[in-house]
């Protein structure tokens, strides 16, 4: 199998305080991988490092054939932006900006791909709205209409179900297992344990004294994921 | 009414004319990434930066325009720099480039030429200071900015709405932000002469302001601000020939005008 992505010996420390130590794993093509860990562990800064964004990091992180304009990205809910005036479909669109293809105009190829992502997440109904006067369930799955739109190989999710009710849940885990189904190689944070497992056939799981990169069935058997079952 | 007759025959109003369309036209474009960018004061600190490089130049006898443009585009990099670091506050050291370099022009300007009307004509505008090289200059720049935003629409607006995720899925961030901050300066440059280094800046985030009261839509705030923009221009440039009054001001009322019917339009239709 082809490794995609591989992380050798990482490292990350903001003003001196190590965030995370010497991470070590390999993430082959169509992988579904589930990361998980307290708050502060350092999920969302590792996810920074792999999409190339300004984190800075000792040690290596390979790439094997993917280039940025064929990931897609959720990010963790937090600083969108109040009073950006862009309707739901400009949003939604944006996620092939970074494609060659694209030139002035979006093709009429991606315009469908986005109405069927839209479709499936159930927005094509708030297609012309303001993206800023939608709730933060709504603006969720907009966001996550762009990540799927970027995706051509890899797709990464920061917690995707915060905010979502149960119904969308189901629509996410779904449609994200169609698209892992269909070759495209998933990296998900969440803390939602349970149903991460479900689909996920690995794991990495950061804490504090270190961290555990496995198969599943290796997970289930550590104290990591006792502690997480617990804490629920 | 004779006075606008009769104006149509001196060429230098046809300078002003489409240099002032032209820059007007630009300003509004830019305007709108900067102002949703939170760079709005970008425009203000580096038309500042304009004035006392122009002023630095006249009083050694170079050309003011020849002098400024490179001034203000290294003025316009480092100040990006500066606000894309995040550890510097970057309104406030747009705020200390941009006041030391009026200082430095106004002291420079006193103690050799004096305040005249060059100098005066620099920080207030005049339509009667265009020249045949600035119609040149404005042509290629405002050819260069419509070139940006046609063949970049997608991308600009993706940079614009979301850096972050922009830059993680392959659109080049950093050049865009680059070659927004290089003709956002050589746009004030040009404006400069005609607008005033101190009301320059107002046309770039004006427009902007304004459509955002009414538009809700990227593409719509986008066209609206042009509009808007080139309509507010005519109207100044109208008003300066008929009733003499001062053209960049005038531009600048009546920006204001349109700002304040469309909040106030806005807020009723809400
Ligand atoms: N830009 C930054 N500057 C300084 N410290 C930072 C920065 N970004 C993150 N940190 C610190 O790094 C640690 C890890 O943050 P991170 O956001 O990666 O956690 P997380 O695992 O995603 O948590 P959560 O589950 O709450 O999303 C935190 O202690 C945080 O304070
Ligand atoms: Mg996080």
């Amino acid at each position: 199998m082809k490794t995609l992505i591989e992380v050798e010996n990482l490292s990350v420390a903001f003003e001196g305080n190590a965030v995370f130590k010497n991470l070590n794993f390999k993430i082959n093509e169509g992988d579904y991988l589930c990361i998980a860990g307290e708050n502060g562990s350092g999920k969302t800064t590792l996810m920074k490092c792999i999409l190339g964004l300004d984190v800075k990091y000792s040690g290596a992180i390979k790439y094997g054939g993917i280039t940025k304009n064929s990931i897609g990205w959720l990010p963790q809910r937090s600083e969108t932006k109040r009073d950006f005036p862009a309707s739901v479909f400009e949003i939604v669109l944006s996620g092939f900006a970074g494609k060659k293809e694209t030139g002035l105009f979006y093709s009429s190829k991606q315009k469908k791909q986005a109405l069927n992502y839209m479709e499936t997440m159930e927005i094509s109904g708030l297609k012309n709205r303001c993206f800023s006067s939608l709730s933060g369930g709504q603006q969720q799955r907009v966001l996550l209409c762009r990540a799927l739109c970027a995706a051509d190989r890899v797709l990464l999710l920061d917690e995707p179900v915060t905010g979502l009710d149960s119904s969308a849940v189901n629509e996410l885990y779904t449609a994200i297992q169609r698209l892992n189904k269909s070759g495209i190689t998933v990296i998900m944070i969440t803390h939602d344990i349970c149903s991460g497992l479900k689909y996920a056939n690995k794991v990495l799981h950061i804490s504090e004294g270190g961290y555990f990169f496995g198969e599943k069935s290796e997970y289930i058997l550590t104290e990591y994921y006792k502690k997480a079952q617990g804490g629920i | 009414m004779e006075n606008l007759l009769s104006v149509f025959s001196y060429s230098f109003f046809w300078r002003a004319l489409i240099v002032g369309v032209l820059v007007s036209l630009c300003a509004a474009l830019l305007g709108v990434n900067l102002v949703l960018k939170r760079y709005s004061m970008l425009g203000d600190g580096l038309s500042h930066v304009a004035f006392g490089a122009a002023a630095v130049a006249l009083a050694v006898g170079a050309a003011p325009l020849k002098v400024a443009v490179p001034v203000v585009v290294i003025a316009a990099f480092l100040l990006l720099r500066i606000s894309e670091n995040g550890k510097i506050k970057g309104d406030a050291a747009i705020a200390v480039v941009s006041s030391s370099a009026l200082a430095i022009g106004v002291i420079v300007a006193t103690m050799t030429t004096g305040m005249n009307t060059d100098i005066n004509n620099y920080m207030f505008g005049s339509i009667l200071a265009v020249s045949k090289e600035d119609v040149v200059f404005t042509v290629i720049i405002a050819v260069a900015v419509i070139l940006m935003y046609l063949l970049f629409y997608n991308r600009l607006f993706a940079a614009t709405f979301d850096e972050n995720f922009a830059a993680a899925t392959g659109v080049k961030v950093k050049l865009y932000n680059c070659l927004l901050a290089v003709l956002t300066a050589v746009t004030v440059v040009i404006g400069m002469r005609m607008m005033g280094a101190l009301l320059i800046s107002s046309i770039i985030t004006f427009p902007a302001l304004s459509s955002m009261r009414v538009c809700r839509k990227y593409r719509s705030v986008t066209v609206v601000s042009v509009i808007i923009s080139v309509f507010s221009f005519l109207t100044g440039l109208f008003l300066s020939v008929c009733y003499d009054m001062p053209a960049g001001a005038s531009v600048v009322v009546v920006n204001l005008i349109i700002f304040l019917v469309l909040s106030f339009s806005g807020r009723i239709r809400k």
